[in-house]
């Protein structure tokens, strides 16, 4: 890692040098009139190598899938398989625009239709739509439409969304943007949902469920279908929050199992890479009742040629244009890639990953639920008096590794949620858990090592109070 | 298979310490009915199958890297340095998560950092956050903070010649609030912004590729005590005034011609500023400065009191995954094009766009309908446009929208885009077909 501090852009920069070459100007010039012209463009002036050495620099400041395990709960980060990026490179893809016009544009609108198809397989729905740009777009897309299916039937008094505890953390900032209410639901002693407190709180003003299923303590809920039913005959619907659903691939179809409508997350599942925060892009699938309300445009299929079509009663456009096509090119590969076997032998050894790491730490670290996980889990890092999960996770930072999620699922305290993904190797995993009980030990014996973590890095904690009272938010040269 | 590092032997002392006696063992909480359910998919194919599959069905699309290039109407054709991919395909950035973790993200959260001071400097504004999907998902949560932010004003003024495909996800947006979406033709000072006005919303250039009057719609709509705000080409701010220059007080911007491919339409960059008294009602991720215990700076992400993670069902927006790894390239678009850079790639679209301009309104029955443009302008056609656009595409002139796409009744006008990527050469070329094409 690069220790040393690296100076912002702007005190790299130098008046009159430049970086970039452009054509000298081959037509006529026509002059700006002053009322409309820039005076002043306060940007840097940098020759190329500075460029590259000041971002390759920060580069190196960065941990990353590429150099360090990163078993962040929830937020599945597998490998990302070169062949991705090399596929969504080809100019045929990069140089295309979404508005030549379909006779145009066969090729990326196959790759939408195929991809779409694929998904819709792999989740068991009737009709889908890759417009939404992210998991949580996508959540808004399907809330949108459960909204929109319950006034179509002059169903207007359905204004509450039900959320277990133990669900996605986006879902209820979702429902508001949708113009809904939420109401949580606690998770019974299993971690599973409390199907008495589920009855209780259904009613004609209910518009649906939002459930992540494995959920957020990564246990599979095996009423699943129950909880449908109940939803189902209470007029709601289920809404299934596909954030988990690298344990489920060829192993569980959420819509043959009563998920009426569901994102996935391609930059999770579906070994997109994240980017340091996007982007993303979520499919949603939903049950033959909804298909007519899907955000679109969608690719459909008619005789052998492909063509954009709005679903008939959709719930409008969530973006401009088709979704981050770049994002389904590289999902899309990676499908091609792994197969339907494939597939599901993902989701096999992403549980086996999990489940092992959880078997060499649990009786150090306490697991809330001690059940059998599916592909993460959820340990405490309460390990001694004045010891809390912060000083763990920046502990781990000092031996290599990415700490986990920390303090989520909010249904588990001093939580650390670890998801090490089937891509990491039986010694990675091996090493990490020897680091984690060492840390353990450290916890008891010398906890200032804990306290002062990290210490490996080119900053220490941050204070990150003083930061919000006082923020500084641009360069100030 | 590809992408599982463990042998079936790894396997087996796996399950042997998990106490388990097969793989599915482990999924016996899913109802065995449901479990393991057969996939109507191909099996796996290998790396070289795979890329000659996906080669030929990209070779399918009409690219801009085979054609003289006249279509934008929000996807333009840059140029982008070698450098900008370069950086963006480093793993290190590639595959990091969102910075949630500062020690191990300081390059990301500088990164941002850059980001937001420059494109701060480019819109004129005082705040930037570190992105959004696009730039109409920016615009629509650009309008639902002003109408936030309104104090129960519900009216919204939108210009009637903004991006149809944005006013579209406006709709979207707002399906579920009680605001009123009004449009207005013309000039945004003569929106009719009124004490119920939350805000007037304009875009620089409109679509059609109009520059309106900036300052005098500013002035208007604040003296109604509302708001303004400006959708902005940000290529077109390296050489016109910044809106926040002219009065706007919240921004957005499609960042996509700052060192992105078209792509087919995503992923995209969606840019927000803001002047700082509305920061804390800002959607999306910012990154501010922080001290550590020794005093040394760092970069962390702030002000989360009003995300999602935080404040659950009251936060301003849901947003979390955003275009993180575009803003990168944006970041690295802006510091390589510079001061200089990027003040003449804008020069370069204007001088090339208004030359083209004079030579399509000399042609017989062509005429020119926007009055002051930058990159993009409406012309009339003899023939629709339509029929136009696809016979000149299939000799590889692509040359502009036909607005019958989103309008059907304007059959005869076409959106021609001219940037520094068209040469004289291929001007003369699209003047010549579209002669030959309306005779």
């Amino acid at each position: 890692m690069n220790l040393k501090p690296e100076p912002l852009v702007y005190e790299l920069s130098s008046p009159g040098r430049l970086a970039a070459a452009l054509p000298v100007c081959d037509v006529p010039k026509t002059p700006v009139p002053a009322s409309l012209a820039r005076t002043e463009l306060e940007l840097p002036e940098l020759d190329e190598l500075s460029v590259v050495r000041h971002f390759t620099r920060l580069s190196q400041k960065n941990y990353s899938i590429d150099t360090h395990f990163y078993p962040l709960g929830s937020c599945t980060m597998k490998y990302n398989p070169k062949v991705n990026e090399q596929a969504a490179g080809l100019s045929g893809w990069r140089n295309t625009h979404p508005l030549i016009g379909d006779e145009f544009s066969q090729g990326a609108l196959e790759l939408v239709y195929k991809l779409q198809e694929s998904l819709r397989e792999i989740g068991g729905f009737a009709a889908a739509s890759l417009q939404p740009a992210a998991g949580a777009h996508g959540e808004l897309a399907g809330v949108f439409i459960m909204r929109a299916y319950h006034l179509s039937r002059g169903d207007t008094k359905r204004s509450k969304i039900l959320i277990p505890d133990s669900a996605h953390g986006t879902n209820p900032a979702t429902c508001t943007m949708a113009g809904l209410t939420t109401q949580a639901l606690a998770s019974d002693a299993d971690g599973k949902v409390d199907i008495a407190a589920l009855k209780a709180a259904l009613g004609d003003d209910v518009a649906g469920i939002m459930i992540t299923n494995p959920n957020t303590l990564g246990l599979f809920d095996p009423n699943i279908e129950e909880i449908g039913r109940l939803v189902h005959e209470a007029g709601g619907l289920v809404y299934g929050d596909g954030a988990n659903m690298n344990a489920l691939t060829g192993v569980f179809k959420p819509g043959e199992a009563g998920i009426d409508v569901m994102h996935f997350n391609l930059h999770k599942t579906f070994s997109t890479p994240h980017g340091g925060g996007g982007p993303g892009a979520g499919f949603v699938g939903v049950c033959e009742r909804l298909s007519e309300f899907l955000p679109g445009p969608i690719v459909a299929k008619r005789n052998g040629k492909y063509a954009l079509e709005m679903p008939k009663r959709s719930v409008g456009r969530m973006k401009s244009f088709y979704g981050n096509f770049g994002v389904l090119v590289r999902a899309y590969t990676y499908v091609l890639m792994l197969g339907a076997s494939g597939l599901r032998r993902l989701a096999e050894n992403a549980v086996l990953n999990a489940n092992y790491l959880k078997a060499l730490v649990e009786k150090t670290y306490k697991v809330k639920y001690p059940r059998r996980c599916m592909h993460e889990f959820v340990a405490m890092g309460d390990l001694a008096e004045g010891i809390h999960t912060l000083d763990v996770a920046k502990r781990l930072i000092d031996y290599g590794f990415h700490p986990p999620t920390i303090y989520f699922p909010l249904i588990v305290s001093e939580a650390l949620m670890i998801e090490p993904t089937e891509t990491e190797d039986k010694e990675t995993l091996d090493e990490f858990a020897e680091v984690l009980l060492k840390i353990a030990e450290e916890a008891r014996a010398n906890p200032e090592l804990l306290h002062a973590a990290p210490t490996s890095t080119p900053i220490g904690r941050l204070d990150e109070v003083g930061a919000a009272r006082n923020p500084v938010l641009c360069y100030r040269g | 298979m590809p992408f599982v590092a463990n042998s079936d032997a790894d396997r087996r002392a796996m399950l042997a310490r998990i106490g388990a006696s097969s793989m599915d063992e482990l999924f016996s909480d899913i109802p065995a009915k449901r479990r393991f359910p057969k996939l109507d998919l191909p099996e796996a194919l290998s790396e070289l199958e795979v890329m000659r599959e996906l080669e030929s069905m990209a070779a399918k699309n009409l690219t801009a890297s085979t054609c003289a290039w006249f279509l934008g109407a929000g996807a333009y054709n840059h140029f982008i340095p070698a450098v900008v991919p370069a950086i963006a395909s480093r793993g290190e950035f590639l595959t990091a998560y969102t910075p949630y973790q500062p020690e191990v993200s300081q390059g990301t959260l500088q990164a941002i950092f850059e980001y937001q001071s420059m494109a701060a400097k480019l819109l004129g504004m005082e705040v930037v956050n570190a992105s959004h999907y696009d730039g109409a998902t920016a615009l629509a949560e650009a309008l639902l903070m002003a109408y936030n932010a309104g104090g129960g004003r519900r009216k919204i003024l939108l210009s009637a010649d903004l991006h149809p495909e944005y006013k579209d996800v406006i709709r979207t947006y707002f399906e579920a609030f009680d605001a009123q979406l009004v449009e207005y033709s013309g000039e945004p000072a003569m929106a009719g912004a009124d004490a119920s006005t939350a805000c007037v919303v304009v875009a620089y250039p409109e679509f059609s590729g109009e520059i309106r009057d900036l300052r005098a719609g500013a002035d208007a709509a604040h003296a109604a005590g509302a708001l303004f705000v400006v959708h902005a080409d940000p290529i077109m701010c390296g050489l016109l005034k910044s809106p926040g220059e002219l009065g706007a007080d919240i921004v957005t911007a499609e960042g996509q011609s700052l060192g992105n491919s078209m792509n087919f339409g995503g992923p995209y960059l969606g840019m927000m500023g803001a002047v700082s008294k509305l920061v804390r009602k800002m959607p999306g991720r910012i990154v501010g400065e922080a001290k550590d215990a020794q005093g040394r700076k760092g970069y962390v992400l702030t002000l989360s009191a009003r995300e999602q993670h935080i404040r659950r069902e009251k936060a301003v927006s849901n947003i979390c995954s955003n275009q993180g790894l575009v803003m990168l390239q944006t970041c690295v678009y802006l510091a390589t094009m510079g001061k200089g850079g990027l003040n003449a790639v804008a020069e370069l679209c204007w001088n090339k766009a208004h030359y083209a301009a004079s030579r399509i309104a000399s042609i017989p029955g062509f005429r020119v309908e926007t009055k002051a443009f930058f990159k993009e302008f409406t012309v009339f056609t003899p023939i629709p446009a339509a029929e136009l656009a696809a016979k000149l595409s299939r000799r590889c002139v692509v040359p502009g929208l036909p607005l019958s796409r989103y309008y059907p009744e304007r059959t005869h006008e076409l959106l021609v885009c001219v940037t520094e990527m068209c040469t004289k050469g291929q001007i003369e070329l699209l003047v010549d077909s579209l002669t030959e094409a309306a005779k």
